[in-house]
């Protein structure tokens, strides 16, 4: 073991909420109450573990995390603490190990993360772990990204002496609509157990049997079929829960991870797109402990095969007699511009979605004021939340739009829908919405005889429109969005748009140069400054200041039910947080 | 009137009949008139006029040990719940007897039950317990009847329920019962029980019961028998009692003899006034005829065996024989072993000590509750290993895995049962490793091989 060097010793005693605690040679402070895996964490010395997780309770089960301990020992009484080179009181080094996962910090601990003892626990639990693992890698999703495989190569002993027949349990055992279990890979942690019982309260699973015959199971006449149950997937540290929907579709390490945000509904909860080329394959959740802890739900982590759909937009097209015809984005503009310009403004109508960026939205508003129309508005999606993240409001960028467009969403498409019944509107700008599925008939669309549809599928209403737009989906953007707790959030691209399908910030801005508008806007960054500078909630702001976990912009009342719960349960002690 | 006990099951001259008064006695029955005649809840009575503080004092004084395997201090272990606690206190009663070996418990369950009874009333005054559990093993199905019956009893007299005796003092106990497994004797996993859940073991810190015990309340969890030892303590003042046995050592035990001597049984004596030579030759009249001694499991399955021939080493620089070991807490310890549960089992020489270990072995591996890594997955290792070496398909270096594996389950566990199941398999082989190699074959070092193991060697080197 290299000695690590050596920290200035303390000179006087620490504040009293503070403890100083010796990691592998070296004195630092840490508060009270900090687990032993964290302290040894933030001094950069990761502790191998399996079943703790920081938003789950810690059994202590896997007995991965055994470190070595000492603490001073307590003097006779008169006697003065021997003390060591850096004038802190002597360790004594206890004879067998503890767990860093359940316990806590103490004044004058002493912890080795790395020293003989430790390292021959390690050895130990990681045989006792393989033993009677089928070890069937190849043909493993987890592969790539197993704990076990990692920590086998980091600790284990790379041999098996093992002779004995392993012990056989059930495989590729269908527990639920979306997950699979396949118990002889399970190493017993409880991780998805405590997950489903304590986050989602739905405790459909436990272990069965004893001893090394222990099977996980789902209760009997149960399943795990909660709109939280991938999230088992993520937290089991091998491969015993797999996705239905990612199951042997690709090899992890061909996937690269971009930082996103989830559309399904307003929570925005923060995600990784995994692609390979510009095919995704899923998405998982990414911690945020404003917005959406370590989880995501089911139905927003899955909505992404439409992305990779083969419905997808992928050239401009204007119709002729009757039928589209490809043509080039000049053209498509400019037929925009020439069907608009001219027109009075109360003939025509935007009605956008609450589904665009911020930066799609500006220039939604700059259209609108160009072309001198009152008449924009986005489509609201209620429908109900739950009790954990999803959000009754299934736009995810609701706060958005209600802060560019400057009215509530949803509340000028009464007097929209009139004058279209009517036909007094000529020049109708569908972006990013399908009207057939929104409430609008086909008799009144077809009365328009400008209809213009931005999209990234064909769709019906895209069949109505004169002229058709192909944007990019979200995961093809660039953007910030405002979730419904009033946070301003980033996405990153992580696949490329097919065919010639463009932006959708860049079509909207073309759309304005055409009809006479200004430009000088060329990328996102620039987009957004002019947001910050026109918005008075993103002052000061500029893209790169939204981070990775974006920033709170607007006050509202919302809370979220599962982040309030880990409040409490961290509060108390039960969990790291 | 002289105490009467039936023809054939009458005490030894040796013994020191405390808890086992009523056992086997003519004339007794489990009813609460029997206990009542004999003077039975007396000593409740003298409890309620008492401070609490003071019988935990006097409980302290008396220095009893507890009798359900670890020997703490009963007193001590009483003084730890914390003094600015405000939830309910709770106290249960261990009786799931079921350390192999071990089989006191059961007969004051079926045969003296209210003394059970009045001891933990006693206790759950001390330590402010208005609810307490008896945990009876699900193999006692009688057992459970006959204590239920008994607390129906007590509280038609007063003894539970409201306002006991007029002392002001509310309690009540009930009986819960196991679902058949040894690790529901470990306190924690009893806890867990009890709430009704799998009875996983929990870890401490942070679960000390004492402190987060039973629905996360302090709780005092004592086996049968020290219980039972409480009323004998009010009886007697802590200090009386404390002259029983000898110091650090107090009180009455019961020993559980089993296995290879003439008379096996249950023998209560003063702790640590009998030697263990005493125990096989005076109390069970001796080992087999033609037979001798090999080897003593001296306190339930888990603790190290011992080998008739060695030598011990004590503190104060003696060195003694296994027939010379008093049979209390301290010597034994010092001894390498455990006087634990208090069940003696016997070896003699017709005994292979292969067979011994992989007996334990089969029990412990399919005890292990499998919770965590290494005892779930190294008990059944053991036990597929010491099943070979019996089935004479194990070579000898066999025995120096099994060891290991031993080495690697204990002090890495969740619970105790880590300790209970590697300490036999360390000391049989410490002890006995010739025999045990000879019963390999030299032949086949090299030799065996799972298809599957070469397959994870293979796939851990990739
Ligand atoms: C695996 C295991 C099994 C145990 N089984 C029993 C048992 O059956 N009865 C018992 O009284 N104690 C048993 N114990 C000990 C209990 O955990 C606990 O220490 C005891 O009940 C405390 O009572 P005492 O202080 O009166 O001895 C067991 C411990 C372990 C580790
Ligand atoms: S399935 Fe995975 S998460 Fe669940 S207990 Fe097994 S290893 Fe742990
Ligand atoms: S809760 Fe909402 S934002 Fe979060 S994953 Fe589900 S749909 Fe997406
Ligand atoms: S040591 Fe064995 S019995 Fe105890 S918790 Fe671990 S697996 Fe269960
Ligand atoms: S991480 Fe599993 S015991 Fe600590």
């Amino acid at each position: 073991m290299p000695a690590p060097e050596a920290a200035p010793a303390p000179a006087a005693p620490p504040p009293a909420d503070l403890v100083n605690v010796q990691i592998d040679g070296v004195w630092l402070k840490f508060p009270k109450g900090t687990r032993m895996i964290e302290a040894c964490k933030q001094a950069k010395k990761e502790v191998p573990h399996y079943c703790y997780h920081p938003k789950l309770s810690s059994p202590g089960n896997c007995r991965m995390c055994l470190v070595e301990m000492g603490m001073p020992p307590r003097p006779a009484p008169g006697q003065e603490p021997e003390k060591d080179e850096h004038g802190m009181p002597k360790i004594g080094w206890m004879p067998r190990p503890v767990i860093a996962c359940a316990n806590t910090v103490a004044e004058g601990m002493g912890i080795r993360t790395e020293s003989t003892l430790t390292q021959e626990v390690r050895k130990g639990v990681m045989e006792f772990l393989l033993i009677n693992h089928p070890l069937d890698c190849p043909i493993c999703d987890q592969a790539g990204e197993c704990r076990l495989q990692e920590f086998s190569v980091e600790h284990g002993k790379g041999e098996s002496r093992f002779r004995e027949e392993k012990v056989k349990k059930p495989k590729n055992v269908d527990i639920g609509p979306r997950v699979r279990l396949d118990d002889e890979r399970c190493i017993m942690c409880s991780r998805c157990i405590r997950f489903t019982a304590e986050i989602a309260d739905a405790p459909v699973l436990g272990f069965t049997e004893r001893g090394s015959y222990t099977t996980l199971a789902v209760h009997p006449g149960k399943r795990l079929e909660h709109n939280y149950s991938l999230n088992t997937v993520d937290i089991c540290p091998v491969g015993a829960l797999t996705s239905n929907d990612f199951r042997f579709q690709q090899r992890v390490w061909f996937l690269t991870e971009t930082n996103s945000i989830c559309q399904g509904c307003g929570r925005g909860c923060n995600m990784e797109t995994h692609a390979r080329g510009d095919t995704i394959y899923r998405q998982t959740p990414r911690e945020n402990n404003d917005v959406n802890s370590n989880w995501m739900c089911d139905r927003g982590r899955l909505d992404f095969h439409f992305v990779n759909s083969e419905f997808r937009l992928t050239d401009p097209m204007v119709k002729n007699q009757g039928k589209h015809e490809v043509t080039s984005w000049k053209k498509a503009i400019q037929a925009v511009a020439n069907a608009a310009v001219g027109v009075k403004g109360e003939e025509i109508a935007i009605i956008a979605s609450a589904r665009m960026t911020n930066e799609e939205l500006f220039f939604v508003k700059q259209l609108a004021k160009i072309l001198g129309t009152e008449n924009v508005d986005v489509i609201p999606r209620l429908g109900e939340g739950d009790n954990y993240l999803s959000a009754a409001d299934k736009n995810p960028n609701s706060n958005g739009a209600k802060l560019i467009l400057g009215s509530e969403p949803g509340s000028k498409l009464a007097g929209i829908t009139e004058l279209m019944s009517r036909g007094r509107l000529r020049v109708v700008l569908a972006l990013g919405e399908n009207l057939l599925k929104c409430g609008f008939e086909r008799r009144d669309l077809e009365k328009i005889p400008s209809l213009v549809t931005l999209h990234i599928l064909a769709n019906a209403s895209a069949e109505l429109s004169q002229i058709v737009l192909p944007g990019n989906a979200y995961a093809e953007k660039r953007g910030s969005m405002i979730n419904v707790t009033g946070r301003l959030q980033r996405m990153d691209r992580a696949v490329n748009a097919p065919g010639n399908a463009r932006d959708t910030w860049e079509i909207l801005r073309d759309l304005v140069v055409a009809c006479g508008g200004s430009n000088g806007l060329h990328s996102i960054e620039d987009v957004f400054s002019r947001l910050a500078a026109e918005v008075p909630a993103f002052q000061g702001l500029s893209f790169a200041k939204i981070g990775d976990l974006g920033v709170p912009v607007l006050e509202t009342d919302e809370k979220i039910p599962l982040l309030e719960r880990e409040k409490e349960r961290k509060a108390k002690g039960i969990i790291v947080g | 009137m002289a105490i009467q006990y039936i023809s054939g099951k009458e005490p030894h001259a040796r013994e020191k009949r405390l808890i086992f008064k009523n056992i086997d006695r003519v004339g007794f029955t489990p009813s609460i008139d029997s206990f009542l005649e004999d003077g039975g809840y007396e000593q409740l009575k003298v409890a309620l006029k008492m401070e609490k503080s003071a019988i935990i004092n006097e409980v302290k004084a008396s220095g009893l040990r507890g009798r359900g395997g670890a020997g703490f201090p009963t007193g001590v272990k009483w003084g730890f719940i914390p003094p600015t606690n405000t939830k309910p206190v709770y106290i249960i009663c261990n009786a799931d007897e079921s350390e192999p070996g071990t089989f006191k418990d059961r007969y004051i369950l079926h045969q003296d039950p209210h003394q059970l009874l009045e001891g933990m009333i006693i206790a759950c005054f001390a330590v402010n317990a208005k609810l307490g559990y008896i945990y009876i093993r699900e193999e006692f199905p009688q057992a459970a009847i006959i204590v239920e019956k008994a607390i129906a009893e007590a509280r038609a007299k007063g003894f539970l329920g409201k306002d006991i005796l007029g002392s002001g003092f509310d309690c009540e106990l009930y009986v819960h019962r196991g679902a058949g497994a040894y690790i529901c004797g470990e306190e924690t996993g009893l806890i867990e029980s009890l709430e009704g859940k799998r009875p996983y073991p929990r870890i401490k810190p942070p679960y000390f019961p004492a402190a987060l015990g039973l629905y996360m309340s302090p709780t005092i969890v004592n086996n049968v028998e020290s219980l039972c030892h409480v009323k004998h303590i009010i009886q007697m003042g802590g200090a009386e009692y404390a002259k029983l046995g000898t110091p650090n050592n107090t009180g009455t035990r019961i020993l559980c003899v089993s296995g290879d001597v003439q008379k096996p049984g249950y023998y209560e004596v003063e702790v640590g006034k009998v030697t263990m030579g005493e125990v096989i030759d005076v109390l069970c009249g001796g080992m087999k005829p033609g037979r001798k001694l090999k080897a003593i499991i001296p306190g339930g399955s888990s603790s190290k065996v011992l080998r008739a021939d060695e030598k011990f080493k004590l503190k104060d620089g003696r060195e003694i024989g296994i027939m010379d070991i008093p049979m209390d807490f301290d010597t034994m310890a010092a001894c390498g072993s455990m006087a634990g549960s208090g069940g003696v089992i016997i070896m003699d020489d017709s005994r292979s000590m292969t067979w011994v270990i992989n007996n334990l072995n089969n029990f412990y591996a399919h005890e292990s509750c499998g919770q965590c890594t290494p005892c779930r997955e190294g008990s059944l290792w053991m036990k597929k290993i010491s099943d070979r070496i019996v089935s004479g398909e194990a070579s000898p270096d066999d025995v120096d895995s099994l060891e290991s594996v031993a080495n690697q389950i204990e002090g890495k566990t969740i619970c105790a049962f880590g300790e209970a199941c590697s300490w036999p398999t360390q000391s049989f082989i410490k002890k006995f490793r010739d025999e045990m190699k000879g019963d390999c074959k030299p032949e086949l070092v090299g030799e065996i091989v799972s298809d599957e193991g070469k397959v994870a060697a293979a796939g851990l080197a990739a």
